[in-house]
């Protein structure tokens, strides 16, 4: 599906608007939007909303063995998801351009930053070490979508317990979170990504763009910094050139907008950790706003169950009495299908005779007979692909019971009766 | 015949439901069934890829995305299943040549996975304003060791149970619209999950119809 198309005179007011040092959303130019962040009931998940914008990210984690050329590092790995609910523009499957900048991004910001001790993640030097995988999920594109990602993805690291191991000399065991309490990860510092947008050639400068204004940038520059005001990555795409004092502007606008939001994403790690502690219910599902008119939330109900048990007896004797109408399919010999509903199937029969009584010679004959045309077409017919200068009618039989029977049974083991009542009907005659 | 005990597990846990969540998305809603949270975005009526397109209806596509990793065989046997179940009960002959898109991220799976997704679905569908001939939701069943009937089990009673069985009932006539089930069970126990399931339904309908009422009042 194709993204809307922006037209022309929304995007000249949008411009004009910026000149202007206006918003749509009545923002200031160094304006975030609100971000709300908020945790799921297991560890590691994260859901952020920055304006309208909602990414949710996940993390997991298992045992592997390590890369050789660090056996004793915990190996990290990020996936970026733009699942198509986030945008109509994003397709299914497709790593497109802006799929890889993010994640190349997001890379950067987090595991080339060293924020996080892999050392540790290390159970086996060589042999087990911990894989710790960040699921990012986009939910809704409306601008923005790195910083998202990124606060989502450091919170959801910080958030995230590993389950304890023991090791008794090579034995390694894995605790549930029931036996021990799982481990947080050691992390070192917290990179925040912060988007600066540039119009006109990099006259204005908009931190965290909204999805309209993003469309209408000249240029984006992304710094990626901690609360310690140290850069972990910087990136500059759209091909804008900027002065140095503009970079250096942004990169002083970047370290107060950091430091803010690493307050946030602590303040919202604490009271996540007093709610648990409390043993309060937290999680998603108690972050469903109540007030709002197109939210609903009922507790749990019991199905009434006075009428339940007189309705499954009575559903039970009327469901019964179908299968009494209609005779019931048979399963004639294990392995043969029957064709058609409800009727009996002459062959099956026969072969079910033929199974039970060995008699029954003059019924049996004509379907030997009939299996024997069958057999003698099939084996016409792979002869003139196999073997072409056979004409001998003894030779051709031979033939047959030695080729098809492993190949063709290979090929469609039981798919059809028919193939399988001439092989065996074959193998009668042989006798 | 094995009777039943109609036990105090026949229950649905605490459920709600957001609708218009999201910004992008035509419409948008995430259902919560205990700690198991399924969010829904449907976009569409739209231009269609020429060629999916069918020229007498609506081509319906369903996306399930789960939590970790990506989507695998699970994934497309739950995006059969919801497909299925659409497709019955949406009228997509009055969109010819067009795209609908349904996508499903699964928040928290805390069991009755395929229910809520059904329920998520079926939210999203309504807020997107789209012509349905009925309504649908899903209900989950398991049946434990003991023959037991547990409606909307949790992970933990699903993964104890002997079988595991999730019906898509329409709002009209209650009826059946699909099935999935795993483990093995008799026809008897078929029938009482059935009917159970029925029963089951008639509280998300009623759960469905003030949240709607809800909506499209004026005040809270």
């Amino acid at each position: 599906m194709k993204d809307t198309p922006l037209s022309n005179c929304e995007r000249d007011f949008l411009l004009k608007a910026i000149e202007e040092k206006k918003r749509l959303d009545g923002r200031q130019t160094y304006d975030y939007r609100k971000i709300k962040i908020t945790f799921g009931s297991d560890y590691g998940c994260c859901f952020v909303d920055l304006g309208q914008t909602r990414v949710m990210a996940q993390v997991s984690c298992e045992l592997v063995t390590p890369k050789e050329s660090r056996p004793n590092e915990g190996i990290m790995f990020f996936n970026l998801e733009l699942s198509p609910m986030a945008s109509p523009a994003f397709e299914q499957g497709r790593q497109s351009e802006l799929s890889v900048k993010l994640n190349r991004q997001l890379e950067r910001c987090l595991r080339n930053s060293k924020c996080i001790d892999t050392e540790s993640l290390c159970v086996v030097s060589g042999e087990k070490v911990w894989q710790i995988r960040v699921d990012v999920h986009t939910l809704n594109n409306d601008g923005n979508l790195m910083d998202a990602a990124s606060v989502a993805a450091i919170s959801a690291l910080c958030h995230f317990r590993r389950p304890d191991v023991g090791i008794q000399g090579e034995e390694v065991t894995v605790y549930s979170p029931e036996e021990r309490d799982p481990i947080p990860l050691s992390i070192y510092h917290m990179p925040i990504s912060v988007s600066l947008a540039f119009f006109q050639q990099g006259t204005y400068l908009l931190v965290d763009p909204c999805e309209r204004e993003e469309r209408v940038m000249d240029g984006l520059l992304m710094i990626a910094m901690n609360k310690h005001r140290e850069i972990c990555s910087i990136q500059s795409s759209g091909g804008i050139m900027l002065l140095k004092e503009q970079v250096m502007r942004c990169s002083k606008i970047a370290s107060v907008k950091v430091s803010e939001i690493t307050d946030l994403i602590n303040k919202a790690l604490l009271n996540d950790k007093t709610a648990r502690k409390a043993g309060g219910r937290c999680g998603f599902a108690e972050s469903i706003p109540q007030e709002r008119i197109t939210a609903l939330k009922t507790d749990q109900t019991s199905v009434e169950m006075t009428g339940v048990g007189e309705t499954v007896s009575s559903i039970v004797q009327t469901a019964e009495a179908p299968p009494q109408k209609v005779p019931s399919p048979l399963l004639p010999v294990p392995g043969v299908g029957q064709v058609g509903e409800g009727m009996r199937n002459t062959w099956g029969v026969e072969e079910e005779e033929d199974g039970d009584s060995s008699g029954g010679d003059s019924g049996e004959e004509a379907v030997k007979m009939e299996e024997e045309q069958h057999k003698e077409d099939k084996s016409r017919k792979v002869d003139v692909v196999e073997i072409l200068d056979s004409e001998e009618e003894e030779e051709e039989e031979e033939v047959v019971i030695l080729y098809p029977e492993t190949t063709e049974k290979a090929k469609n083991k039981g798919s059809s009766s028919g193939q399988k009542g001439a092989a065996t009907s074959r193998k009668q005659q042989k006798k | 015949m094995m009777e039943v005990s109609p036990s105090e597990n026949v229950s649905l846990r605490e459920f709600g439901c957001e609708q218009t969540l999201l910004s992008r998305p035509d419409g948008s809603a995430s259902f919560v069934q205990g700690d198991t949270s399924v969010m829904a975005g449907v976009y569409g009526p739209a231009e269609v890829k020429v060629s999916k397109e069918i020229y007498d209806r609506a081509t319906l596509e369903v996306l399930v995305y789960p939590k970790v990793g990506l989507p695998g065989v699970r994934e497309r046997s739950q995006e059969q299943c919801v497909r299925e179940t659409c497709e019955a009960s949406l009228l997509l002959s009055l969109h010819p040549r067009s795209s609908l898109t349904l996508i499903l991220q699964v928040l928290h799976d805390a069991g009755s996975l395929l229910s809520c997704c059904l329920n998520a679905a079926c939210m999203a569908l309504m807020d997107a304003g789209l012509s349905m001939s009925c309504l649908f939701c899903g209900v989950t069943c398991a049946i434990s060791t003991e023959g037991e009937i547990i409606t909307d089990p949790t992970a933990a009673q699903e993964k104890e149970s002997r079988a595991l069985m999730t019906f898509a009932i329409d709002s009209k006539e209650h009826r059946v619209m699909m099935s999935s089930t795993r483990g093995s069970f008799s026809v008897q126990e078929l029938q009482q999950c059935i009917a159970i399931s029925q029963k089951a339904s008639e509280k998300i309908f009623q759960f469905y119809r003030d949240s709607v009422r809800r909506r499209y009042s004026k005040n809270l």
